[in-house]
């Protein structure tokens, strides 16, 4: 299996959802994680997918199928550019007093902030690629994690030129 | 102009160039009924909603035009439902405006709430739910471009009952805005010019086409280029009628149950041409070994399609209207004698279908379908509209009635739809007042939709029903005997239903045929009939239609009938 991140921008209407995710189950596509969020434009939704295939061909039907939906503006596979690739995750961590500096140096190693900090536990926030936050969540495996909740992986082409105009 | 919303559709309507509804009254669509009455617009009322979505299908497949259809929510809206899918499925353009409840009332569990955007998101191409009068316009103007457009397919359109009554200013748009859909498909021509290229170099190529020449009307330019190349041609099921039953080079359907010689061919050419067809497994029988000597070149519309079951080697992207012309074009100025140098090969494909065509084995006075059928070809003209349920009988008309024009054999391919038959022959004759109806149904699917036999009589639609009647769900019972045991689990229909006496009910006049000799003594005059009549046909029970090509198996691996 193969992993992709895709840009899709569509319609900022209602209904683009259902469309987006009713293609994804009717086709049986396997989808990683899924994002969306407004856009440099009002009236533009990006959708992120991070969708992970057997081959090129089932690559394309994802894209295709995608691109045919009659809100969906643009398709882009941003794994095939050169592009950064980012995920946010927030990690509660079970910390007790003797604990607290150990988890508090190894976030700072991660370059991740301490968001939130309570007697038993710290909320510790990580923006990275997806291998960072695996490692990250590794090590905080030991002091035992009680809840993780991520964003899955939004990416932006290098240079100058955006999406819709790939 | 001030409207309410009701009058609003009324009024879109017209301007679409829409001539008739097909529906079904209820309480959320209360106002739209009173615009229509109000506007004395034209209206089938049929006896259930699935009907009424059937038969904008058949409309919409013999006329070309978008097929219109009104219900109410909840189960009004659902039971569309199966329609939708069979005409998303077989690409034909329809319009359906469902009701909604209104604004305050939708997410609370309302009477006859269903969330019919949702249900309807994956068989439609487009779908929206309209909250908000001033968007109606807009939405109607796009629902009917996206529909008509492109590869066409069924657009639902939710409106919130409180749309309806609301009072606008009604504006119709002259133009649509779709940021993601332009409705344009015109190609590269350079992708044609490899085509011919390809065809200077074959030399045993066979043209394979699809629905998309119906969808398309292209038909005419697509005969040109047999013509042109002389080469033998083949077709899908929704293929029927692009070329002429008796066109020299015409080897019937292809397929599970296609001819002998069309599966043959294909999987001994050296070039395929597919034109406007999407490699269905019913089609393609196992895909990995489909065409294993040929070429595939792929001549297509929908992006989507090219690559999906089958890998082109050459891919034409874009509408036929389009490339089929160009096409035509650049093979003239290609100066070769493609009709000459292809002569040997189609004679040898013409030779194969002649020594195996379809056939069946006569048996005293007992009506076999392969008979009953060719009579009924032969006492039909050539404008005569073919419509099927599915089954059996579905696959026996495909293979023994003589469809000479685009647009005359309907049938329900993808989803094979069993109840389509009667509705869509309504839809059919309605569209088609001046052609002759022919409903070629078995005693399985005719119980499915059986209500609109009221709405034939009510209409005097005349359309002429055939019920190939062998007392079970017959292409269920293929299988049975076949792969399962001869155990005819739940397959066999030996109750008491009276075909002609339930026709009769409703205003239907009907017979019944149950000799061979009756053929000839009795079915041309029923047929001379003028207005509808049910002709109930008893054939044999354990009648297995063949050739066929077993699930999983390569198409030259078929299972022939009569003497081979």
């Amino acid at each position: 299996m193969q992993k992709f991140v895709l840009a899709v921008l569509v319609d900022n209407k209602p209904g683009v959802l259902t469309h987006v995710s009713g293609l994804i189950s009717r086709r049986a596509f396997n989808i990683e994680s899924i994002s969306a969020g407004y856009t440099e434009e009002n009236d533009v939704t990006r959708i992120n997918i991070v969708v992970s295939v057997e081959s090129e061909q089932e690559l394309d039907q994802v894209v295709t199928q995608l691109s045919k939906l009659i809100d969906v503006i643009k398709v882009v596979n941003l794994s095939k550019a050169e592009s950064i690739e980012r995920e946010l995750v927030l990690i509660k961590v079970a910390a007790t007093k003797a604990e607290r500096a150990d988890i508090i140096n190894v976030a700072n190693i991660f370059r991740a902030n301490i968001v939130d900090v309570s007697p038993e536990n710290v909320v510790i926030e990580l923006t990275g690629g997806e291998s960072k936050i695996t490692a990250l969540c590794e090590v905080l495996e030991e002091y035992g994690i009680i809840e993780i909740a991520r964003t899955g992986t939004i990416a932006l082409s290098r240079g100058p030129v955006p999406v819709k105009q790939m | 102009m001030k409207m309410n919303g009701a009058q609003a559709v009324l009024e879109s309507l017209k301007r679409e160039g829409v001539d008739v509804v097909f529906g079904y009254p209820g309480g959320a669509v209360l106002t739209l009924y009173d615009a229509v009455y109000r506007n004395q617009f034209r209206h089938v009322l049929t006896g259930h909603e699935q009907g009424a979505i059937h038969a904008a299908d058949g409309y919409a497949r013999a006329t070309g035009k978008v097929g219109v259809v009104f219900a109410t929510s909840g189960p009004g809206a659902t039971n569309l439902v199966t329609g939708i899918a069979t005409a998303c499925t077989d690409s034909v353009p329809l319009v359906c405006f469902t009701g909604q409840v209104a604004n305050p009332y939708i997410g609370k569990d309302s009477f006859q709430e269903a969330d019919v955007f949702g249900i309807t998101t994956p068989i439609t191409k487009h779908n929206y739910l309209v909250k908000d009068v001033h968007d109606l316009p807009r939405v109607i103007k796009e629902a009917f471009f996206i529909a008509r457009t492109g590869r066409p397919g069924p657009v639902v359109i939710d409106v919130a009952k409180d749309v309806f009554d609301t009072e606008f200013d009604y504006e119709y748009p002259e133009t649509v805005h779709l940021r993601g859909y332009s409705g344009d498909y015109t190609g590269d021509e350079a992708e044609i010019d490899e085509v011919v290229a390809a065809l200077q170099q074959a030399k045993k190529p066979l043209l394979f086409v699809g629905g998309g020449v119906n969808g398309s009307d292209t038909s005419p330019i697509l005969r040109d280029i047999a013509d042109l190349l002389g080469a033998p041609v083949t077709c899908t099921l929704l293929g029927l009628g692009t070329v002429r039953a008796d066109a020299p080079g015409f080897l019937g359907f292809a397929g599970m149950h296609g001819s002998y010689a069309a599966n043959m061919c294909i999987q001994s050419c050296d070039l395929l041409l597919c034109i406007g067809m999407r490699f269905s497994d019913r089609v393609t029988g196992k895909v990995s070994e489909f065409a294993p000597h040929a070429k595939i070149v792929h001549f297509e519309l929908d992006r989507a399609e090219i690559n999906k079951n089958v890998q082109a080697d050459y891919r034409v992207l874009g509408d036929l209207r389009w490339s089929l012309p160009l096409l035509a074009e650049k093979l003239k100025a290609a100066g070769d004698d493609f009709a000459g140098r292809f002569r040997s090969w189609r004679d040898y494909t013409a030779k194969i279908a002649a020594e195996h065509p379809f056939t069946y084995q006569p048996d005293g006075e007992a009506i076999k379908p392969g008979a009953l059928i060719m009579k009924l070809s032969e006492l039909a003209d050539e404008d005569t509209i073919a419509v099927t349920d599915v089954g059996q009988h579905q696959m026996w008309a495909a293979q023994f009635f003589k469809t000479y024009k685009p647009r005359h054999f309907l049938t329900s391919g993808g989803q094979g739809t069993m109840g389509y038959g009667l509705p869509a022959s309504m839809g059919a004759k309605i569209g088609c007042p001046d052609s002759h109806v022919i409903l070629f149904t078995g005693d399985g699917s005719i119980m499915m939709c059986c209500q609109e036999f009221a709405t034939i009589a009510d209409n005097d639609l005349d359309i002429k029903v055939v019920v190939l009647h062998n007392s079970i769900l017959g292409m269920v019972g293929q299988w049975q005997r076949l792969f399962y045991h001869h155990h005819y689990s739940q397959s066999e229909l030996k109750g008491h239903t009276d075909f002609v006496k339930l026709a009769e009910a409703m205003g239907v006049p009907g017979a019944r045929l149950t000799k061979a000799s009756e053929l000839d003594t009795r079915l041309p005059e029923l047929m001379a009939h003028k207005g509808p009549m049910l002709i109930d046909v008893m054939i044999p029970e354990e009648e297995d239609v063949l050739p066929m090509v077993p699930g999983g198996k390569r198409l030259d691996q078929m299972v022939l009938g009569g003497n081979d």
